[in-house]
């Protein structure tokens, strides 16, 4: 299944169809994209556009009607179950709009918990966490439960929980949706250092142009296609 | 080791709702073994006392001798002789001989059994050394349940008509010359004890018997020839039954009690993955496989039975142990219920008890934690995050 093409993401005509009825939804039709390593960039354009069924084929959390998507060397759509979930663990990092933490874990807990399913001794995990946590500078939060969080500090949470074993991609879902500005800019900014520092791959879907000016390449989405594919000057970093 | 550890967390997270299941279920633990250690102590509590009181070391019957039909007691004696002669000799055995009577308790008629038994005797716990008295014609033992049920007190006198072995009525009247009192109800009520000659002579029956009660310690029990040898297993059977159907009875309500504890696991569990779609659809982001999800919600379930059971060891323990020291009153009434029980009741809590209740326990509970779990089993990431089941 693995392939020796360099590209992170290499999407060969992927088509994602849904029932609706006794019809078909077509969410994307025909979309070619590659993204290379260690790229900043951003699926931008209306709700409705397929940028987060596009992202959920990209993570594995879904797999195309049509065509090849490759990720990281595996073509999703051939991808057992089992298989994908050991890529999202080993390889993918995940960032949600609403940010997703398990709400009866500590700050330490949810950022520890992708470690806890790679199996990694208590000893690692402890290191690795305390990075994560000052990366995005919550350290003094590490005992607090997500109830006690504002929704910056969730999501640079979030950011910690995806960022915290290092992974190849990280896929961010409007990240900063539920965000005021001063949060977004903090946010974003905590994202394009780690992905200078450690090299991780970011790939957003937002239509929030805070995002889009931090952004060093735009892929434009309409209907389910590619309008436009540009390379930015980021703006906010 | 990992789903335990996050299940753990998760349960224990969960706060108020986990407690009250746990509660609830702890409840249905410490009933149950209670419970079971009740019908357990009732049961060795009636047979140590009938074992000790009637049974001894089990009895030889004549053949013909059916305790449930008086009508055979007519036919149902024979001569001690032989093996079973030399065994009542040897102090190893008594004969008992019984018949049917009529006594006449203050101007009214009932039927009575009249036991003959050797006033001397040891095998039998049995105050037979009253009868030992020769200042009455006839001296007679009788239970407190007689007593009170015939309104007979020491020293009356009592008309008792039988029929002896040529089929001739005879009367004659008996001295009460005792009273005891005994838990086992078997030896009491219904029933008169005189001294075996003065029952084989009214009733022209010399040396005969109707039954031989064997001394407790003999372990292995010889054959007499002519006589029909009856163990525990024979003799104790209708205790053994009757304690069976109590249990019965008795269990509806700590099963009631252990399905409502289910039924709000089985809801939490529901309730639970309804509420936490969001939730799952994250841990299959961050790499959790269906199984491990049904894995993970099974675990917090069964962790549910696992927490309870340890919330019952701190507070039943030490009402087991209470109970089990001091016993439990027993009312008055259970005289009436045909246990041989006292008025204090011990029960009887084994090792085994405690692990295969708890094990049940535990195994019904998984059970109902992995039943909600299948739905898991069709989800899809995606709808999960969306917080959609499929």
């Amino acid at each position: 299944m693995k392939s020796t093409t360099q590209p992170l993401i290499e999407l060969k005509n992927v088509v994602k169809r849904y029932p609706m009825g006794t019809t078909w939804f077509t969410a994307l039709e025909a979309i070619d994209l590659t993204v290379e390593k260690g790229e900043f960039t951003g699926i931008v354009g209306p709700s409705g556009s397929g940028k987060t069924t596009l992202l959920n084929i990209i993570g594995s959390l879904d797999s195309p009607t049509e065509g090849s998507a490759q990720v990281l060397g595996h073509f999703i759509e051939k991808l057992s179950h089992k298989e994908a979930a050991r890529l999202r663990n080993h390889h993918l990092g995940f960032i949600f709009q609403t940010y997703n933490l398990l709400p009866v874990y500590t700050v330490y807990e949810n950022v520890e918990f992708p470690l806890l399913l790679l199996g990694l001794s208590n000893d690692e995990r402890k290191k690795m966490v305390l990075d994560a946590l000052e990366w995005v500078g919550l350290t003094d939060k590490m005992k607090s439960r997500p109830a006690q969080l504002s929704g910056g500090e969730s999501q640079r949470v979030a950011i910690a929980r995806a960022v915290v074993k290092k992974p190849e991609l990280v896929l961010a879902d409007e990240p900063t949706a539920n965000l005021d500005a001063e949060n977004s800019h903090h946010i974003l900014k905590a994202m394009v250092r780690l992905n200078q520092e450690l090299g991780t791959t970011y790939l957003f879907s937002t239509h929030d142009e805070k995002v889009i000016q931090y952004l060093r390449r735009k892929i434009t989405l309409f209907d389910g296609k590619i309008a436009s594919d540009d390379v930015m000057t980021p703006q906010g970093g | 080791m990992l789903l335990f550890k996050l299940a753990f967390r998760n349960v224990i997270g969960a706060g108020l709702r986990t407690w009250l299941n746990v509660v609830v279920l702890s409840l249905s633990f410490v009933t149950i073994i209670g419970m079971q250690g009740l019908y357990k102590g009732m049961q060795y509590q009636s047979e140590d006392a009938m074992i000790r009181v009637e049974y001894a070391g089990g009895q030889y019957w004549h053949p013909k001798y059916d305790p449930y039909d008086p009508f055979t007691l007519e036919e149902s004696h024979q001569p001690v002789t032989g093996a079973a002669r030399r065994a009542v000799e040897a102090g190893d055995a008594i004969p008992i001989l019984i018949t049917q009577a009529t006594i006449y308790p203050q101007g009214r008629v009932s039927s009575a059994l009249l036991k003959g038994i050797p006033p001397e005797q040891e095998i039998m716990e049995f105050p037979s050394e009253q009868l030992l008295r020769t200042d009455h014609a006839i001296p007679a033992l009788i239970g407190t349940r007689m007593a009170k049920a015939n309104r007979l007190a020491v020293g009356d006198y009592l008309t008792v008509r039988w029929r002896d072995a040529n089929g001739t009525f005879d009367a004659q009247d008996v001295q009460i010359v005792h009273i005891f009192s005994t838990i086992v109800g078997s030896v009491d009520g219904g029933q008169i004890w005189v001294p075996l000659q003065h029952l084989q002579s009214m009733l022209k029956m010399p040396g005969e018997a109707t039954l031989i009660t064997l001394k407790q310690e003999i372990s292995e029990p010889p054959v007499l020839p002519g006589w029909d040898y009856k163990g525990m297993d024979i003799l104790m059977a209708d205790l053994r039954e009757m304690v069976a159907s109590k249990q019965v009875g008795g269990s509806i309500m700590y099963f009631l009690l252990l399905f409502l504890a289910l039924l709000a696991i089985f809801d939490t569990q529901v309730l639970s993955i309804w509420r936490r779609k969001k939730e799952m659809g994250t841990l299959m982001a961050l790499g959790l496989t269906r199984r491990q999800l049904i894995g993970l919600f099974t675990i917090e379930g069964g962790m549910y039975g696992i927490l309870a059971a340890l919330l019952g060891a701190i507070y039943g323990t030490p009402l087991i142990v209470w109970f089990a020291t001091h016993g439990w009153e027993m009312p008055e009434m259970v005289d009436d219920f045909g246990f041989a029980m006292g008025s204090k009741l011990v029960p009887s809590y084994s090792f085994f008890l405690v692990l295969g209740s708890t094990l049940l326990v535990l195994l019904t509970v998984t059970i109902v934690s992995f039943l909600p779990t299948r739905r898991i089993a069709k989800l899809e990431p995606t709808d999960a995050l969306r917080g959609k089941l499929t």
